[in-house]
C-alpha cells in the first residue's frame, strides 16, 4: 500500500489488467503523448499496437472500439473530456448501448470509455460537462463516478473485466486526492455497490462524484453545529445502489442529494424520486436538490464557481431541512 | 469449369436464391400483415451481397445495414431463425428483438446489420483492428450504401481503416438512391468508388448484377487486406426492386420503367445463363431452385410454428445479467 492519487489510481489499474490480459488495449486521443499522466510507461510495456492515439475521430474510434470489442478483445477507449464523446452519440447509443439487446445476445461489448469532468476551471461551457446523467436515460450502459483514488482503482479494474460497455467518468475536481492503493492484483470492486463515506443519524447526504468530497466537508461543518449527516456515494449510477440508498434514508428520515451536474434530470434528481417513491413513509421532510443550476458555465471565474455545488449550498440545505422539522416543544 | 469452380458457381446460385425466394415470400406475408412494422427487402442486390460473401472465409466478418435479410443468407446462414425473426417468433435469430432491419446472424461472422445509415463503416474498422491485435488473420467486410457514403461514420471509419491499415474491405452497394433521394442529387461524384482517393485506398468499380464479377472483386480486396495492404473500396453498381421499405414508395416516388429495365439485367437470371453457358444442365437448376422453395416453406412453417418471446425477454440482453423485472409487468 502507497498513497497515490487519483489520476495514478487509472494509471495503476490499466497497467495492471494490460498485464493480466493481453486482449485489454487502450486508444484514444494523445494517448502516447500522455496529457493527463495515465498512460506513463505503457508504450515502453506495451507498444503502439496496444497503446494507440487515434485521429481526433471520436465517432470513428468509439465504434472501433465496439467492433474490436465485439471480436474478442477488451478496448479502453481514453476519450479524454467528457464533452468529447457528443461527437460519438451515434455510436455510443445506437452500436454499443443497443448492439447486446438488437441481436438477442449474440454479441458481448467488454469495453470501457473513460473521460473526465473538466469543470470549475474557466474552460467555458462546450468543455465544462458532467454529463453522466444523460447516459443514465439510456438502457445498456454502465456508469461509474468513483470519487476517491481508491474506488477509481478497484472500480476501473473491475469495469475493464466486465463483460458489459462501461462508461467511466472521472471528476477533474478528485485529480489530486490521494488514498492508500491496494496492490493486490485483484483488487476489485464491485460495480452497483455504493459506500456509505461517513456514518450518520440526521440526515442522508447522497453525492455524486466530485460531489463526495464537498459532502464531506458539509457534514464536518454540520457535526460542529450538532447535525449529524450521513454521506452515501452511490459510485455507480448505472446500476444503482438502490438498496444502500433507501436504507440510509430510512434510519435517517432526511435526504439531499448533491450532484455536479445540471439539476434538470441529473443523476441527483433521479435519487431524489426513488427516494420520494420508496421511501416516502421514513421522510420528515422534503428530499433537496443541491446541483449545478440550469445554466451553462461562463468562462469568467467571477461567476461560474458559485453555480456548483458547495459545502455552503449543503450545509444550508441540511439546516433548512433538520430546522423545519424539529418536532415542535410544548 | 473444374468441379470446385462448378461447387462455387452452383453454390452462389443457390444462395441468390435463397434471398429471392425469401424476400418474395417476406414481401407477399408482409401484405397480408403478417409482419409487423418495416420490410426492406434485397431483392435485385443478390449479386452484389453473395458475390462479395463468397469471396470471404467463414471465419471472416462481415457488417451490414438495414437491408438486413440478404447479406446473412449471402454468408451462409439458415433461413429458419431469419424467418422467425420477421415475425417476432423467441426462435428469431434475434430472439424476436431486433426484426427485419437487424437480422444478424453472429455464426456465420456477422456483427451486426445496423439500421443507423453508415454506423457499420466504424464498426468494421474496429473488428478489423481487433483481428489484427489479435493475429487471427480474419478480414471486416462492410456493406453500405450509397446514401451512407455522405454520413460521417463513413469517413472517420474509412480514415481510420486505411491510416492504421487494417484488413476492411468496404463495400459499396450503390443503388442509386437513398431512400427516395437520386444519388445524383447528393452525391457530387460521379462513382463512389472516386471517395477512396481521399483516403490514399484503392477502389474497384464492378457490375453488381453478375454475381462472378463482384467475387472476382471483393477476392482481390480480400486478399490485399489478408496479406497486410491494407482496406480497398468496391462500389457495386446495383438496383433494388421494391421501395425503400415495401411500398414505402407509394407516397413518396415513382421510379416507372426504371424498375422493368433493371430487371431485364436480373442478378439471377444473368447467373443462370452464364452456368447453362458453361454446360451446366437446366435440370440441375431447376433442381436447386426446388430446394431452396422448399428450404423457404420450411423456414415459413417453423418460424408460424414458432412461439412469442415471453415478456420476461424484454429485460435479457440489454446486459449480459438479465435486468430485474419491474412489478407491473407480472404484477
Amino acid at each position: 500500500m502507497a498513497k497515490a492519487t487519483f489520476l495514478e489510481a487509472i494509471r495503476q489499474a490499466q497497467m495492471e489488467e494490460m498485464q493480466r490480459d493481453p486482449t485489454v488495449f487502450i486508444m484514444g486521443e494523445d494517448i502516447i503523448c500522455n496529457v493527463f499522466g495515465t498512460t506513463t510507461g505503457f508504450v515502453d510495456a506495451f507498444g503502439i499496437e496496444r497503446v494507440r492515439d487515434t485521429p481526433i475521430s471520436e465517432n470513428g474510434f468509439i465504434g472501433a472500439a465496439a467492433g474490436a470489442a465485439m471480436v474478442g478483445t477488451r478496448p479502453i477507449v481514453d476519450a479524454t473530456i467528457s464533452s468529447f464523446l457528443y461527437p460519438a452519440m451515434d455510436q455510443i447509443v445506437s452500436i454499443i448501448a443497443k448492439s447486446r439487446y438488437i441481436y438477442g445476445g449474440q454479441p458481448r461489448l467488454p469495453l470501457v470509455i473513460r473521460s473526465c469532468l473538466f469543470y470549475g476551471n474557466s474552460n467555458a461551457a462546450q468543455h465544462s460537462d458532467r454529463n453522466y446523467s444523460m447516459f443514465m436515460n439510456i438502457p445498456g450502459l454502465k456508469i461509474i463516478v468513483p470519487a476517491t483514488a481508491y474506488d477509481m482503482k478497484g472500480m476501473l479494474k473491475a469495469a475493464i473485466r466486465d463483460d458489459d460497455p462501461v462508461l467511466c467518468f472521472e471528476d477533474s475536481t478528485c485529480w489530486t486526492a490521494k488514498s492508500d492503493l491496494p496492490d493486490d492484483p485483484d483488487f476489485l470492486i464491485p460495480l452497483g455497490r455504493g459506500e456509505i463515506k461517513r456514518e450518520g443519524s440526521d440526515l442522508s447526504i447522497i453525492a455524486v462524484a466530485g460531489a463526495v468530497p464537498l459532502a464531506l466537508k458539509a457534514a464536518e461543518a454540520l457535526a460542529a453545529e450538532g447535525i449529524s449527516a450521513e454521506v452515501v456515494d452511490p459510485r455507480s449510477l448505472v446500476p444503482l445502489d438502490t438498496a444502500l440508498i433507501l436504507k440510509s434514508v430510512r434510519k435517517t428520515g432526511r435526504a439531499i442529494t448533491v450532484d455536479p451536474a445540471h439539476q434538470t434530470c441529473s443523476a441527483g434528481s433521479e435519487i431524489a424520486a426513488l427516494v420520494a417513491e420508496r421511501a416516502f413513509d421514513a421522510l420528515r421532510g422534503p428530499v433537496l436538490r443541491v446541483a449545478t443550476a440550469d445554466t451553462h458555465l461562463p468562462f469568467s471565474p467571477a461567476i461560474e464557481k458559485a453555480l456548483y455545488p458547495s459545502p455552503e449550498r449543503i450545509v444550508a440545505a441540511a439546516r433548512r431541512l433538520v430546522a423545519a422539522h424539529e418536532p415542535a416543544i410544548a | 469449369m473444374t468441379d470446385q469452380q462448378n461447387d462455387r458457381s452452383l453454390e452462389k446460385y443457390r444462395r441468390m436464391q435463397r434471398i429471392r425466394q425469401f424476400e418474395d415470400l417476406a414481401e407477399a406475408i408482409h401484405a397480408a400483415g403478417e409482419i409487423p412494422g418495416a420490410l426492406h427487402t434485397y431483392a435485385g442486390q443478390e449479386a452484389s451481397g453473395v458475390g462479395a460473401c463468397m469471396a470471404l472465409a467463414d471465419s471472416d466478418y462481415m457488417v451490414g445495414t438495414h437491408r438486413s435479410h440478404g447479406h446473412p443468407i449471402a454468408k451462409g446462414a439458415k433461413l429458419r431463425p431469419l424467418m422467425a425473426e420477421l415475425l417476432g417468433k423467441a426462435t428469431g435469430v434475434c430472439k424476436g428483438k431486433g426484426g427485419s432491419m437487424h437480422m444478424s446472424d453472429f455464426s456465420v461472422g456477422s456483427l451486426g446489420e445496423t439500421s443507423i445509415v453508415g454506423s457499420g463503416v466504424p464498426v468494421a474498422a474496429g473488428a478489423a483492428l481487433g483481428s489484427k491485435l489479435l493475429g487471427n488473420g480474419r478480414v471486416a467486410l462492410c456493406f453500405f450504401g450509397d446514401g451512407a457514403t455522405n454520413e460521417g461514420a463513413f469517413h472517420e471509419g474509412m480514415n481510420l481503416a486505411a491510416v492504421w491499415r487494417l484488413p476492411t474491405v468496404f463495400v459499396c452497394e450503390n443503388n442509386g438512391y437513398a431512400v427516395s433521394t437520386p444519388a445524383h442529387a447528393t452525391v457530387p461524384v460521379k462513382d463512389i468508388a472516386e471517395r477512396a482517393k481521399a483516403y490514399n485506398m484503392p477502389a474497384i468499380i464492378v457490375d453488381g448484377q453478375d454475381v462472378d464479377a463482384v467475387e472476382a472483386a471483393v477476392s482481390e480486396a480480400v486478399e490485399r487486406a489478408r496479406t497486410g495492404g491494407g482496406p480497398t473500396l468496391v462500389e457495386t453498381k446495383t438496383y433494388r426492386y421494391a421501395d425503400h421499405a415495401v411500398n414505402m414508395g407509394r407516397i413518396l416516388l415513382d421510379r416507372g420503367a426504371e424498375v422493368d429495365e433493371w430487371r431485364k439485367r436480373d442478378p439471377l437470371t444473368l447467373h443462370r445463363a452464364a452456368l447453362l453457358a458453361a454446360g451446366v444442365a437446366a435440370a440441375t437448376l431447376d433442381t436447386i431452385e426446388q430446394e431452396v422453395a422448399a428450404e423457404v416453406a420450411d423456414a415459413i412453417e417453423f418460424a408460424r410454428s414458432s412461439p412469442y418471446p415471453t415478456q420476461e425477454e424484454a429485460f435479457d440482453d440489454v446486459f449480459v445479467e438479465r435486468l430485474p423485472i419491474p412489478d407491473f409487468i407480472n404484477g
